[in-house]
């Protein structure tokens, strides 16, 4: 699932912006001191490959309903990690830009949540390790397969983390997770066939292909490094902001520490995403109030003792909804105005 | 993905606004790229619970459709079509949240509600901001924008390729998808293993794709570098673009207008 | 001009699957000729072009052009004589407008930014696709795509034209107009067609070739003329050398 613009905080939005921005940096860098020339138009025939091959769908055996290859272990397996990753990137950029998946802020988490996720995580620690020095056809499908369904869990978890961080949607940690990892378990089966079979079939009519991308041995001494740097890098970025979001909150991480173990139950209403919520407001509280922009428990005490409040709440309420619907009105006027204008200069 | 067919089409009206001659298609692509960066961060900054405050920031894609004669319709649709996507998770929040916040008469909104809106909201704002963007920069522009604002030139030149060849393969898809249809008769999909062969065939067919393009750059005397030529020029227009959209998310931003409005109106009626 | 020949001597070709696309080819191109190569599907006719500019390394045997033997070390030099059209112009044209494709090569040439604006005015002109200018490559129809095709080639201003099934494609107007583009280009030229009474027009010397090897080479009208041969290759007459189906008389 792509992250959407609509769930991100700017400051999750942004680190995660400048990790995959940093990542872009060093695979290009990478890429270009290649010394096979040939990779770079290949890669963008590849990334439209995927745009036609996830049109073209398949019957999931036994439940009618249809799915298509996602591509990003594909790309991996064909391309080694740092072209793979460009491209997967590139795909994120076209989608966000011309299908609105996503979002263009939210460019940089799915970047990371698809294309880090599947070419630094998954292809060189999960996918290499079992394929081994001489793979069999079977190693090769069982590799493949364990690697689709373990990118396709991380993926969404890192999703869940960044839509919990941002604090827009309410729901909470544990039950995003248990919506999302299911779902996307029989997403990362159905992805792993659908890679076997492309594989398989591109290693019976073209053997020197896969042959090709398994020699570069893209994973040496030194790329490894500089990946884990630069992941180091994210860690720390990502750290620095949820160490300031905790302390400020301990409310909050104390709830998701609990969310996580499933020691609290997780609808206390006074607690939990009430306490999350309450250091929301205090961090916002400097910008322009609406009458219930208070604490939670300020506003129930006012609601209790302050009968007169509530007349003072309604009319900031009544005010505020006659305001919205003539702003809305004036935004939608404005093309006809400026249209009209336009067309007699 | 919706179907083929809707799906490459809209690809190419989308790509087709951006061929526009208004004055707004001819600033500088770093001016709009750069003015959509503001407005996004400007729209994702507010607090959950904010959602009137939102409804100013329409104005932007409201002035581009006019300024820019961009196909109102077209892009309402096209956003709609994408809101669900986020409101699925949007509309957990009133299931979650139902203490009251707000009263409009005999109604009780609770905090769910509202927050459920603002990320529909924002959704709307977000998503039609990134159409509008490709609409009056095309892709080929905010690619070369990017890579003047430090965009890596590898990066940027495989995005064109991907870009240049995403039409051609749609359609070499499609065919494929189209053959192998016509001769199922109303069977709604291959099976894994003819799913296999199809996509596979198309990779293989891309990849020999990829290597006659190839020919045809060595054939041209390509060397591994690309010459840019997209002349680009910052000017006094675009500056005034950047900061007038700038200044007005600013104020959008740290003044509630709506609620000025209200209140105004509000004063004036008693 | 001795730079304008090109020679192909013995020329093989084997795939990496081991299709053995061409079994000792030879034949010699002078200054200024006009050279059609025919021949059935999988004769072999775009793989012995993609050798003429070192896109394909031979087997065994040699090209030359001009002073120079096809090796890796001269292929810079080859490059700029030999421009090379392909069959498929959406492998050629990649870039965001024709005006960029047009100039692709001319910049990959290293000349000057109002000689390339020349260039790339000069060779739309020519192929009638200067309104085309702006536009992107993928929104043209099969036709302008294979003008503009050409235009990127000529922009190079290349001494050798190659070309591999211009008029494929093409409707009877764009090809009439290709026909005469290519007619009033007076270096040598060399293509492959199925077209064959584009041949009958445009060459004064047909090559034919058939299962990798050269089955006959000489005067245009010639070969039209040999059935045998003709038949032998999977070939037949131009339709306006065949007789006419209406009042039966022969041309
Ligand atoms: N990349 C390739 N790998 C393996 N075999 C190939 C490859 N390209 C061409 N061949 C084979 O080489 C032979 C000659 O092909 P070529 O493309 O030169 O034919 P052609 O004369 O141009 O045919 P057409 O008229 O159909 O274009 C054919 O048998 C073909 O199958
Ligand atoms: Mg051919």
């Amino acid at each position: 699932m792509h992250m959407a613009d609509a769930l991100l905080s700017p400051a999750v939005g942004g680190t995660m912006w400048a990790v995959s921005a940093g990542a872009i940096a060093y695979c290009s860098a990478k890429v270009r001191s290649e010394p096979d020339e040939r990779k770079v138009p290949l890669m963008g025939v590849l990334g439209a490959f995927l745009f036609a091959a996830q049109m073209i769908n398949f019957t999931i055996p036994a439940t009618g309903s249809s799915g298509h290859l996602g591509g990003g272990l594909l790309l991996a397996i064909l391309l080694g990690p740092h072209a793979a990753f460009l491209t997967i990137a590139s795909v994120l950029v076209v989608q966000a830009l011309f299908f609105g998946d996503g979002g263009l802020l939210a460019l940089g988490c799915n970047i990371f949540n698809m294309g880090f996720v599947t070419a630094f995580i998954v292809y060189p620690f999960i996918y290499k390790r079992i394929l081994g020095a001489n793979p069999s056809q079977g190693r090769m499908s069982l590799a493949i397969m364990l690697s689709a369904v373990a990118g396709l869990q991380l993926g969404p978890f890192c999703v869940v983390l960044q839509t919990y961080f941002s604090g827009i949607s309410e729901l909470p940690f544990s039950t995003f997770l248990l919506l999302m990892q299911p779902i996307h378990l029989a997403i990362g089966i159905v992805e792993g066939f659908v890679t076997v079979a492309v594989v398989s079939f591109v290693h019976r009519a073209r053997p020197e292909i896969l042959e090709g991308a398994l020699r570069v041995r893209p994973i040496g001494n030194h790329p490894l490094r500089g990946v884990l740097i630069s992941f180091l890098v994210a860690a720390l970025l990502t750290g620095g902001i949820l160490s300031r979001f905790a302390s400020e909150n301990p409310d909050g991480l104390e709830w998701a520490i609990a969310g996580v173990t499933g020691k609290e139950e997780l609808s206390g209403p006074s607690r939990g995403i009430y306490g999350t919520l309450a250091a929301f407001q205090e961090k916002t509280a400097f910008l322009p109030d609406y009458a219930f922009r208070k604490t939670p428990a300020a506003a129930v005490r006012q609601e209790e003792n302050d009968a007169g409040a509530s007349d003072v709440r309604l009319g900031t309420s009544v005010a505020g909804v006659v305001g919205s619907l003539l702003t809305l009105g004036i935004a939608c006027l404005v093309p006809f105005l400026l249209r009209k204008r336009h067309r007699v200069t | 993905m919706a179907t083929i067919d809707g799906t490459s089409l809209d690809f190419r009206l989308l790509d087709r606004l951006s061929e526009g001659h208004s004055a707004i298609h001819r600033l500088d692509p770093r001016a709009k790229v750069l003015a959509t960066l503001f407005f996004l961060v400007s729209v994702v900054s507010f607090g959950k619970y904010e959602v009137s405050a939102l409804f100013p920031f329409f104005l932007y894609p409201a002035a581009l459709i006019a300024l820019a004669d961009l196909p109102a319709l077209f892009l309402v649709r096209k956003t709609a079509l994408v809101l669900p996507f986020a409101a699925v998770i949007g509309i957990f929040n009133p299931l979650l949240d139902s203490r009251i916040l707000l009263h409009v008469g005999p109604l009780a909104i609770s905090g769910g509600w509202i927050s459920c809106a603002s990320i529909i909201v924002r959704a709307a704002l977000t998503v039609s901001a990134a159409f509008i963007l490709v609409s009056v920069t095309g892709f080929p522009s905010i690619c070369a924008a990017l890579e003047r604002l430090g965009m890596p030139r590898t990066f940027a030149v495989q995005l064109l390729f991907l870009y240049r060849y995403i039409f051609v393969l749609i359609e070499e898809g499609k065919r494929m998808s189209l053959a192998r249809e016509l001769r199922t008769f109303g069977g709604r999909g291959p099976g894994m293993k003819h799913f296999g062969s199809l996509v596979g065939h198309l990779l293989l067919r891309t990849w020999e794709r990829a290597e006659r393009i190839h020919r045809a750059m060595l054939a041209r005397g390509f060397t591994g570098e690309f010459h840019p030529r997209r002349p680009c020029r910052f000017g006094a227009w675009e500056t005034l673009y950047l900061l007038g959209w700038s200044a007005l998310f600013l104020l959008f931003r740290l003044e509630n207008i709506p609620r000025i409005l209200g209140t105004l109106v509000a004063g004036v009626l008693e | 001009m001795s730079h304008h020949i090109v020679e192909v001597k013995d020329l093989r070709h084997v795939y990496p699957d081991g299709t053995e696309a061409l079994r000792g080819v030879s034949f010699r191109i002078t200054h200024g000729e006009s050279v059609a190569i025919i021949g059935a599907n999988g004769a072999g006719k775009s793989t012995l072009l993609l050798h003429l500019n070192g896109c394909l390394v031979p087997t065994e045997g040699a090209v030359r052009v001009g002073d120079f033997p096809v090796t890796r070390s001269t292929l810079p030099e080859i490059r700029r004589a030999v421009g090379m059209v392909f069959q498929d112009p959406d492998d050629q044209l990649f870039l965001p407008t024709v005006r960029e494709d047009v100039a692709f090569g001319p910049l990959n040439l290293g000349l000057p930014p109002d000689e390339v604006e020349r260039r790339v005015e000069d060779a739309l002109e020519r192929v009638g696709a200067a309104h085309l200018v702006d536009r992107p490559p993928y929104h043209l129809s099969g036709g302008e795509k294979r003008r503009v095709a050409i235009a990127t080639v000529l922009s190079m201003e290349p001494s050798i034209l190659v070309l591999d099934e211009p008029t494929s494609g093409l409707d009877p107007h764009a090809r009439r107009r290709l026909m005469g583009l290519l007619g009033e280009f007076h270096h040598t030229k060399i293509f492959t067609s199925h077209d064959l009474d584009m041949v009958l027009d445009l060459c004064e010397r047909t090559i034919v070739l058939h299962e990798g090897m050269v089955k006959a080479d000489g005067p245009t009208r010639d070969i039209f003329l040999d059935d045998r041969l003709l038949a032998d290759c999977r070939l037949e007459r131009p339709l306006s050398m065949q007789g006419c189906p209406i009042c039966g008389t022969k041309k």
